[in-house]
């Protein structure tokens, strides 16, 4: 948050289009909404200064209710519209919003490519799952197994994994998050906003209507806590009702063990959201309902020139060292004659 | 081989004789320094004064396996005194580094022409590489030519032998030993030759050394020896007075896209991914950022297409570019443009398809693709250059076009415009026109950003960032003037009519069309992009022979220009040439039905010999 007084008096209604919200009653994509108006709105940015760019799918819709510049875009190709427009405006706050069918199967490659370019805008990858909007096919994060109008017997896709895609993709923010937490939501989102450089946020999503309850066995209120470990630059990875697991390193593998308040945390897995290498926020990655708790938070901060300044820097240099093009010297070339 | 003991007696002044139009062609491997030598006799030629035309053909393969057929890399030019429209059907003399180049050359000459060939690659490996069952300088193969041997290796190892060079070195100077050999053969300055090689090896003197030293060898090899009795001038062409200098397509549609971002005040933005034959705009943009232009060279075609298109949401001027295979990629975010109507500029650099084709090769296969290959109902302007030089003209009309309009555009051009070069007469900078943008600020009432200018039928172009302009874009259904998503279908005709009349609205804003010629008869020629040359001089051989035929070719290709219906009207028949199975003609029939239009297909992925336009319009008549 800004620590100077906020000079625009903004509230969540300043963000809300006035267009008729269609989404499914009882959809995850509701509370993500009313968390990114409330959360946008705590910003020192006047409005005309937010982009939401999004792809095809039920979370694509997003831009439509933002009262910002919104792009409804085309299916996956959402990070390309944001490239270009990020390359052409450096003052604006740009939010990607995709799907799991979106982000990663059709426009898979486009993301992947923005976020190792780390150019300067926020992607947010609403996980639900399935495909919704086409009525209910797998996804690419379904689990193996699941039945769907497509995959009557089962899909036979092994799932991907959306915060291993942004690892190894060199993202420098990457954050997981959920619907059905807003507080944490809001406090994942303003990190993001924040961060410098491309912002990878994946927010677990319940589609009610499709695939309700999902992400239910992590994200449900009487089991939430035993099965979410709750991430903390700095602090030991502790969980539980009673706060009573954390988490230890058992050579390369994390390993569950118990936990009494004022034990020595020595031995835990401290989290370090700055480790300028990948491997530990991988392994948190690989944390997974059921033999461990899924981790929620911020993965990983790391800084890095963006895409964006290195751009503008290249032209400010090509300036610096060759003059401002004139037009009379592009057109003469090096070589010219007369004809008389 | 030439004598040597006879250097004393022939170091006289020889013969010479004018010449008014050569068309010289070199040919070897794709690593024998062909088009290097090719743009060294051009730029030479442009110094000079000739008029002249270029015809660069090289292999996809990088390096094909050396000798072999699919490895050989030809560069012709036509240079002249009199003004001329091609680089010439075939060549009065072709220079071979190996049999291969032979081989695959031998239909390019004309009868009588010389030949040079490398005598000491005629072994019986290269043979044989090159697929020859008898050696062709000892049989008659080549009966209908004047050739001329010359042991190009070991003359250039010979005059570089006190050289600090390996071998392998010595050897890829051959190709300036052979250039050293034409430049005296029409009496070419070597200054400028010489000058580019101290420059370009500025940091290795001893292959500048070298190389400096190859040419003057091979000019004064040419000089001494008996086979070359006769030398050439081709005097300074009589252009039309002012300042030229040799352009090629790819520097004309760079510096054509730059000046328009110039003009309009904007950042050129421009996304692409390699692609033959689009690449090298890519490069000439990226080497110049000095002039504020952005490059971003994105993860595929449809990420490049998607980028430019977010420049364009941007304010700024998003251009990108690609070839064929890639028009295919582009083709939903083209449409996107479409139905957001945001100012976008896509690049077909058009080659030989279907599919991956000839990647090198020429064609204009992509005609009804650009104007048709997306779903829906999907107007979009298309213009296209019809020369090297006349991109830069027609890149600032698409640049135009797209921004008044607010529409994307295609320039259509081709692989063979993109590589030749021309001379070019620099146009007069003042005269230029401005190109204006307006974006709106915020106004009284709510912001409608799909009310329409009233000329124009444009949208407002609002810029993300302006206070009280925030709204909503994308590719659904949109509701008249808000742009609000809208399922009402009697809402979606009106809009998909606005678009439809929005690119016709462009003909107004476009010149007629003009006829070279009479301006109405039996037939007249009409052809679009880079048959210009090709046609231009046949209806002007044919004239000289007393045969009158008119000619009209088109840059603007949707639309049409408004007086083009009127101009058909005028004629018995209309002869259309193209390097496709008729997607002019196709046009031409349905917009205008009662015009007799025929076709003349050529789909070698070579640009067409003025002799067989020649012979069809003599078919006609």
């Amino acid at each position: 948050m800004p620590e100077t007084p906020k000079k625009i008096a903004h509230t969540r209604e300043d963000f809300i289009s006035g267009q008729e919200v269609r989404w499914c009653p009882g959809c995850g994509d509701y509370s993500i909404l009313a968390t990114m108006q409330r959360t946008v709105a705590k910003f020192d940015l006047p409005r005309e200064k937010f982009v939401f760019v999004s792809g095809i799918g039920c979370s694509s819709r997003f831009p439509y209710y933002m009262n910002t510049y919104g792009f409804h875009s085309i299916h996956g190709r959402a990070p390309t519209i944001a490239s270009g427009l990020r390359c052409v405006n450096s003052d604006l706050s740009i939010w990607v919003v995709t799907g799991d069918g979106d982000g990663l199967s059709i426009g898979g490659n486009h993301l992947v490519h923005a976020m190792r370019r780390n150019i300067n805008f926020n992607i947010l990858l609403v996980n639900n799952r399935i495909y919704g909007l086409t009525k209910g096919q797998y996804s690419p994060t379904s689990p193996i197994g699941k039945v769907t109008k497509s995959s009557p017997e089962g899909s036979i896709d092994y799932p991907i994994n959306a915060l291993c895609i942004a690892i190894a993709s060199e993202s420098t923010f990457i954050a997981r998050t959920l619907d059905s937490i807003p507080t944490h939501m809001a406090s994942v989102l303003e990190r993001a906003m924040k961060h410098k450089g491309v912002s990878f946020v994946e927010i677990y999503q319940n589609c009610n209507v499709f695939n309700d309850k999902a992400h239910e066995p992590i994200t449900g209120r009487e089991v939430r806590d035993d099965r979410m470990v709750i991430l903390e630059h700095g602090k030991p990875l502790i969980f539980g009702k009673n706060r009573d697991k954390a988490i230890r390193l058992n050579g390369l593998q994390p390993a569950l063990v118990e936990y009494k308040e004022g034990m020595d945390t020595k031995n835990l897995l401290i989290h370090n959201e700055n480790d300028p290498e990948p491997n530990y926020a991988y392994l948190l990655t690989q944390m997974e309902y059921p033999t461990m708790p899924v981790p929620f938070g911020v993965f990983r901060d790391i800084k890095k020139p963006t895409y964006d300044e290195m751009l503008d820097g290249q032209v400010q240099d090509a300036i610096k060292k060759r003059g401002r093009g004139h037009l009379k010297e592009l057109i003469y070339g090096s070589d010219t004659w007369t004809v008389k | 081989m030439a004598d040597l003991r006879s250097e004393e007696k022939i170091k006289t002044r020889k013969a010479r004789a004018e010449a008014t139009a050569v068309t010289v062609r070199f040919a070897g491997d794709s690593g024998d320094g062909m088009q290097l030598a090719g743009d060294q006799f051009t730029d030479t030629a442009a110094v000079m004064g000739n008029d002249f035309a270029t015809l660069p053909d090289f292999p996809a393969e990088i390096r094909a396996p050396a000798g072999t057929l699919p490895g050989v890399s030809s560069f012709q030019i036509q240079f002249s005194r009199d003004i001329i429209f091609t680089p010439g059907d075939r060549c009065d003399v072709l220079i071979t580094m190996n049999p291969a180049a032979l081989k695959v050359n031998i239909p390019n000459v004309k009868q009588g022409g010389l030949i040079f060939v490398n005598e000491d690659s005629f072994d019986e490996a290269h043979l044989k590489k090159a697929g020859w069952k008898t050696n062709p300088l000892s049989d008659a193969t080549l009966k209908d030519f004047q050739v001329i041997k010359v042991p190009l290796s070991s003359l250039t190892a010979n005059a570089l032998k006190d050289h600090p060079l390996k071998l392998s070195e010595v050897e890829r100077c051959k190709n300036f030993f052979a250039l050293g050999i034409v430049f005296w053969l029409y009496d070419r300055a070597l200054d400028h030759t010489i000058e580019w090689i101290r420059d370009r090896f500025s940091k290795k003197p001893e292959i500048a050394n070298a190389n400096v030293a190859a040419v003057k060898a091979g000019y004064n090899y040419a000089d001494i020896t008996e086979v070359l009795p006769i030398r050439y001038e081709v005097k300074p062409a009589r252009l039309e007075p002012g300042t030229y200098r040799k352009i090629t397509g790819y520097e004309a549609t760079a510096i054509g896209f730059i000046t328009a971002a110039n003009l309009a005040n904007k950042t050129l933005f421009y996304g692409s991914y390699p692609i033959t034959p689009a690449s090298n705009i890519l490069h000439e943009l990226a080497y110049r950022k000095n002039y504020n232009v952005k490059t971003f060279q994105a993860e595929d075609e449809i990420a490049a297409c998607g980028a430019a298109l977010g420049a364009s949401f941007g304010g700024q001027i998003g251009l990108t570019g690609t070839s064929g295979p890639g028009m295919c990629l582009k083709a939903e975010m083209m449409n996107l443009a479409v139905m957001t109507e945001l100012p976008l500029i896509v690049i077909n650099a058009q080659r030989g398809g279907p599919s991956t084709g000839m990647p090198t090769k020429t064609e204009q296969g992509d005609l009804l693709q650009v104007l048709f290959g997306r779903n829906g109902e999907s107007p979009i302007a298309v213009v296209a250059p019809k020369t090297a030089s006349d991109s830069y003209q027609m890149a600032i009309e698409a640049v135009r076009i797209a921004m008044k309009y607010m529409t994307p555009v295609v320039f259509l051009t081709e692989a063979d415009i993109l590589n030749s070069a021309e001379p070019w007469k620099l146009p007069d900078l003042s005269r230029l026109p401005k190109i204006e943008v307006k974006h709106p600020a915020q106004g009284s009432g709510p912001f409608l950003p799909y009310s329409r200018d009233s000329v124009t039928l444009a949208r407002p172009w609002a810029i993300p960032g302006t206070p009280g302009l925030e709204h909503r874009i994308g590719g659904l259904s949109k509701a008249d003037l808000t742009g609000n998503v809208s399922y009402d279908g009697p809402n979606n005709e009106k809009m998909i009519r606005y678009r439809a009349e929005k690119i016709k609205a462009v003909a107004n804003d476009i010149p007629e069309q003009e006829v070279i010629g009479p301006q109405s008869g039996k037939i007249l020629v009409l052809g679009w992009g880079g048959t210009f040359g090709p046609i231009s001089q046949a209806v002007s051989d044919l004239k000289a022979e007393g045969i009158q035929v008119s000619q009209a070719h088109l840059n603007y290709l949707n639309p049409f220009p408004r007086n083009l219906g009127t101009i058909l009207g005028q004629f018995k028949t209309v002869l259309i040439p193209e390097l496709n199975m008729g997607q002019l003609l196709l046009l031409i029939r349905g917009t205008y039905p009662r015009v007799n239009a025929v076709g003349l297909h050529k789909l070698h992925c070579q640009p067409f010999k003025v002799e067989e336009i020649k012979t069809k319009i003599r078919e006609l008549i």
